[in-house]
C-alpha cells in the first residue's frame, strides 16, 4: 500500500483495503461490495453505466492525471488522480484498451479530498480515463499511456 | 589551413581583444579560422561549460555525423532535424570549413583527413583549462553517458571514466548508461569516488516503493556571488530502453510537474539562475522548455545532436534556451550569462568542436589515459581486418559499421534476419584503416552484450519494427525514447515515418518473398533487456572480421522511405 494514501486515510476504498488486511472484514463482506457488472463490462461506456449509473460525461480541465507517458512496467503502472472539483462523490479509472476497462472505482466520503493514488495493469498502449462524480454529474479527463516492448534506446 | 600546435598555443597565449564572430551576427557566411575557434573572451558573471554523451572516448576519434535525422510533425525541418547542406544553410556555416566538418557528414573522409580526429580527454582538458582560465568561477557540467562506450570503461566497471572526469574537474553530472552498471555500482561510485568532488543530480529518479528522491534533485553553486541552480534530469526511459532488472527499485519518467516544483524550490532557495542538466534528448528538452516555467537554460544530450545555437523556447514564465552539445567527446559548450539584480539580462553561447590537431594535449590527462590503457593495450590494438570504405554508425536507419555487425550476425549465427539496436554511440573508421578490437568495442561495449538467436514469427517481427519505429517517430516527443531505428539485416521493408503505429512498416520481404506472418524465422539479435547468458556480440563480430582480408559492405540495408516528401532531415548519399 502506498504511504501517501495510507497517511491520508480519507479514501474509502483504501480504508477498505486497510480494514481487510487488518482482518476486520471477512471476504464475504468485501465481495458484497463488489460491483460485478462494472468489472464485467467490455467497454468504457458500459463500465461507466454499471459503476456510476451513467455514461454522460463532460470533459474537465480540473482533473489532473499524474501517470507515466511510457509505462516502465505494464503490470504495475503508478497513477495519481487529483481534482479541484468540489463535493467529489467518487473517482473511477478506466483503461480503454484493457479487456475490462474499469480498473478501479473509489467512493469518497464527504470530507475527503479529491485525490487517489494506485497502480493499474495495462496490456497495451491505451488512454487512461479518469471520471469524477460530483453532485450527480460526471466529469472526465484522459491521458495516453504507452506500453512498449522496450530495448534499443540510446 | 594547417596550423602547428606551437603556433596555436602562441595564439592562445595572446589575449585576443578581437570579438568572436557570433552565430547570426556575421553578414557573410561563418567561417572561423582555426586560430580563432577557441578565442572566447569572458562575458557576464555566470559561466557554464558542458559536454555530454562522450561515451567513454578518452582518445581522439573519427566521428561521422548523420545524413538521416528525420523530424516528423512540428519537428520537421527544425533543429536538430537538419542534415548536411540544410544544416549549413540554417546556421550560415560555409562549406569546406572545420565547422562544416564537425557538424555534418559532408565530404567526411577528405575533410576529416584535413582537420584530423576529434575529441579526446587530453585535448578536452587543455580546452577546459583554457576557457576556465578566463572564467575562474565557472562550472563544468557532464550530461551523462560518460562511464560507458569503450572497452576500458567496461573492463574497469566505469572506473577509468570516473577518474578521468574527476581529473577534468567536472562539478555536476547526471546519467543514463551509467545506470547499466547496476544500482549498487552507481551508489558505490557516488559514495566512494564522487563525494566531495562532484554532484550526481537527477530530479526524475525516485524509488518505486516510497517515491522518494534517489539522488539529489539539484544543487546550488555560487559564481561571482550569483547563486546558480543545476537541476538534474536523467534519461527518463532508462528502465524501458535498458534492462530494468539492473535498477529494479528505481523509477524514472519525464516528471514535468516535479521539474516545475524543483525549479520553484530552487528559486525560493535563492537561485538567480536555473539550469537543467538534461539527458532527455533534444525534442523532449524543447517540449519541456515550453511547459515548465523559470528555467534559464536546458543543457541537454542523449540524442547526440550537436546544435551550434541555442533554441529560444517561449513559455508562460519567459524564455528558456535549449542547448544540445553533441557526442563522443567532439564538442564543448560554453554558456555565459550576464546576471544583474537577480535576473539574466544577456548571454553568449558557443559550441566548440574539439579538433585534436589544433589543441595540444594536456600532459597530466595524457599520462592518466596512457596509464589506464596500459594493461589492456595489446588487446585494444589487435588488428582484425581492414575496411574498404568508411565505417560509421549514426543515422536513423543504418550505418556501415552496423551493417558489418548485421552481416556478422547473419553469417556466424546462421540467421535469416538480424536485428542490431539503434544506439547512437560508436566511432567511425576511415577507409584503409585497420579495424581494431577497440573499434569493435566502441560499437558494442555494454554490460548486457549477449548475442541471441530466436525463432520469431513474421507477425512478431512486424510488431517489433512498429514498436521501435514509434519510439523514434511518434509526433509527441514525450512518447519517444531517443534511439535510432533498429538496424535490420536480411529483411527488406518500407517505412512511412509520418504514419501512426501499426501503419508505418510495409513491404516486408526476405530473399525476394513477402514475409509470412505465421511462419517462424531465425532472428539474431543482441542487447536483450531480459537476462541472457552466452557469447557476447563482440566475439561474433571479431570472428567474422578475422575471417576476411578486407571487409566489404555488400549492401547498406536502408528501408525504402515513404511519405516524407522533401525533408531537411534526409539526404541521399
Amino acid at each position: 500500500m502506498k504511504r501517501r494514501s495510507f497517511l491520508k486515510g480519507t479514501v474509502a476504498s483504501s480504508m477498505l483495503g486497510v480494514a481487510a488486511s487488518a482482518g476486520l472484514l471477512t471476504p464475504q463482506s468485501i465481495l458484497a461490495a463488489w460491483p460485478k457488472a462494472a468489472f464485467e463490462a467490455k467497454d468504457v461506456d458500459d463500465g461507466m453505466e454499471a459503476v456510476l449509473g451513467s455514461s454522460d460525461v463532460t470533459e474537465s480541465g480540473d482533473i489532473n492525471i499524474k501517470a507515466p507517458d511510457i509505462a516502465e512496467n505494464g503490470a504495475v503502472v503508478p497513477i495519481t488522480i487529483s481534482t479541484s472539483i468540489s463535493d467529489v462523490e467518487s473517482i473511477a479509472i478506466f483503461i480503454e484498451k484493457n479487456p475490462v476497462p474499469l480498473a478501479s472505482s473509489y467512493d469518497l466520503g464527504p470530507t475527503a479530498e479529491g485525490f487517489i493514488s494506485c497502480r493499474v495493469k495495462m496490456g497495451k498502449t491505451s488512454d487512461l480515463i479518469a471520471v469524477v462524480k460530483s453532485e450527480g454529474k460526471l466529469y472526465s479527463a484522459k491521458k495516453m499511456i504507452k506500453v512498449t516492448i522496450g530495448g534499443c534506446g540510446g | 589551413m594547417n596550423i602547428s600546435r606551437r603556433e596555436f598555443l602562441q595564439m592562445l597565449a595572446v589575449a585576443s581583444a578581437a570579438g568572436v564572430v557570433l552565430p547570426g551576427q556575421a553578414a557573410n557566411k561563418r567561417s572561423i579560422p582555426p586560430n580563432q575557434i577557441y578565442e572566447l573572451p569572458a562575458f557576464g558573471n555566470v559561466s557554464l561549460l558542458h559536454f555530454t554523451d562522450c561515451h567513454a572516448q578518452l582518445m581522439p576519434v573519427w566521428f561521422r555525423e548523420p545524413n538521416i535525422n528525420i523530424g516528423v510533425g512540428n519537428m520537421k525541418g527544425n533543429p536538430p532535424h537538419l542534415v548536411g547542406k540544410h544544416f549549413l544553410k540554417h546556421y550560415g556555416i560555409a562549406p569546406n570549413t572545420p565547422e562544416a566538418n564537425a557538424f555534418t557528414y559532408l565530404n567526411f573522409v577528405e575533410a576529416s583527413k584535413q582537420y584530423g580526429k576529434v575529441g579526446g580527454f587530453a585535448h578536452l582538458a587543455t580546452l577546459v583549462k583554457h576557457i576556465r582560465a578566463q572564467r575562474p568561477e565557472s562550472l563544468l557540467l557532464d550530461g551523462g553517458d560518460t562511464w560507458q562506450g569503450s572497452a576500458t570503461a567496461l573492463w574497469t566497471n566505469g572506473q577509468d571514466m570516473v577518474d578521468a572526469t574527476k581529473l577534468l574537474g567536472v562539478d555536476v553530472m547526471t546519467g543514463h548508461w551509467e545506470f547499466t552498471y547496476g544500482a549498487e555500482r552507481v551508489n558505490e561510485i557516488i559514495e566512494n569516488d564522487l563525494e566531495g568532488h562532484m554532484d550526481f543530480v537527477a530530479q526524475n529518479v525516485i524509488d518505486n516503493q516510497w517515491e522518494e528522491d534517489v539522488f539529489k534533485p539539484y544543487v546550488i553553486k555560487e559564481m561571482n556571488g550569483i547563486p546558480t541552480a543545476i537541476i538534474g534530469q536523467a534519461f527518463p526511459y532508462t528502465p524501458i530502453a535498458n534492462p530494468r532488472w539492473m535498477i529494479p527499485e528505481w523509477s524514472f519518467g519525464i516528471r514535468d510537474d516535479k521539474m516545475q516544483d524543483t525549479v520553484d524550490a530552487a528559486r525560493k532557495g535563492g537561485a538567480q539562475v536555473v539550469v537543467v542538466l538534461s539527458h532527455n534528448g533534444m525534442d523532449v528538452d524543447l517540449k519541456m522548455a515550453s511547459r515548465v516555467r523559470g528555467i534559464d537554460a536546458i543543457m541537454g544530450g542523449h540524442t547526440h545532436d550537436a546544435v551550434p545555437e541555442p533554441v529560444k523556447v517561449k513559455n508562460a514564465g519567459g524564455t528558456t534556451l535549449v542547448i544540445n552539445s553533441g557526442s563522443n567527446g567532439k564538442f564543448l559548450s560554453v554558456l555565459d550569462f550576464d546576471v544583474k539584480n537577480g535576473e539574466v539580462r544577456d548571454f553568449r553561447y558557443r559550441l566548440l568542436p574539439i579538433f585534436s590537431n589544433f589543441i595540444e594535449p594536456d600532459v597530466e590527462m595524457g599520462k592518466f589515459i596512457s596509464d589506464v590503457r596500459k594493461p589492456y593495450i595489446k588487446r585494444l590494438n589487435e588488428q582484425l581486418g581492414v575496411a574498404d570504405e568508411v565505417l560509421y554508425r549514426r543515422g536513423n536507419f543504418n550505418g556501415t559499421f552496423d551493417q558489418l555487425i548485421l552481416d556478422a550476425m547473419l553469417d556466424v549465427q546462421e540467421a535469416d534476419i538480424a536485428f542490431s539496436p539503434g544506439f547512437r554511440w560508436g566511432v567511425s573508421v576511415m577507409p584503409g584503416e585497420p579495424i581494431t578490437f577497440e573499434h569493435v568495442m566502441t560499437q558494442t561495449a555494454i554490460t548486457y552484450p549477449t548475442a541471441t538467436l530466436n525463432e520469431v514469427s513474421g507477425e512478431q517481427i512486424k510488431v517489433i519494427l512498429e514498436d521501435v519505429a514509434d519510439n523514434l517517430f511518434n509526433e509527441d516527443p514525450y512518447y519517444q525514447q531517443g534511439g535510432d531505428m533498429v538496424r535490420v539485416g536480411g529483411l527488406k521493408y518500407s517505412i512511412d515515418p509520418t504514419a501512426k503505429i501499426g501503419k508505418r512498416i510495409t513491404d516486408m520481404e526476405l530473399n525476394g518473398k513477402p514475409l509470412d506472418a505465421r511462419k517462424n524465422y531465425r532472428l539474431a539479435g543482441w542487447a536483450s533487456i531480459e537476462k541472457r547468458e552466452g557469447t557476447p556480440i563482440w566475439d561474433v563480430v571479431t570472428e567474422y572480421i578475422r575471417a576476411q582480408d578486407t571487409v566489404r559492405i555488400k549492401e547498406l540495408n536502408i528501408p525504402k522511405i515513404k511519405g516524407l516528401g522533401k525533408n531537411p532531415g534526409l539526404a541521399e548519399v
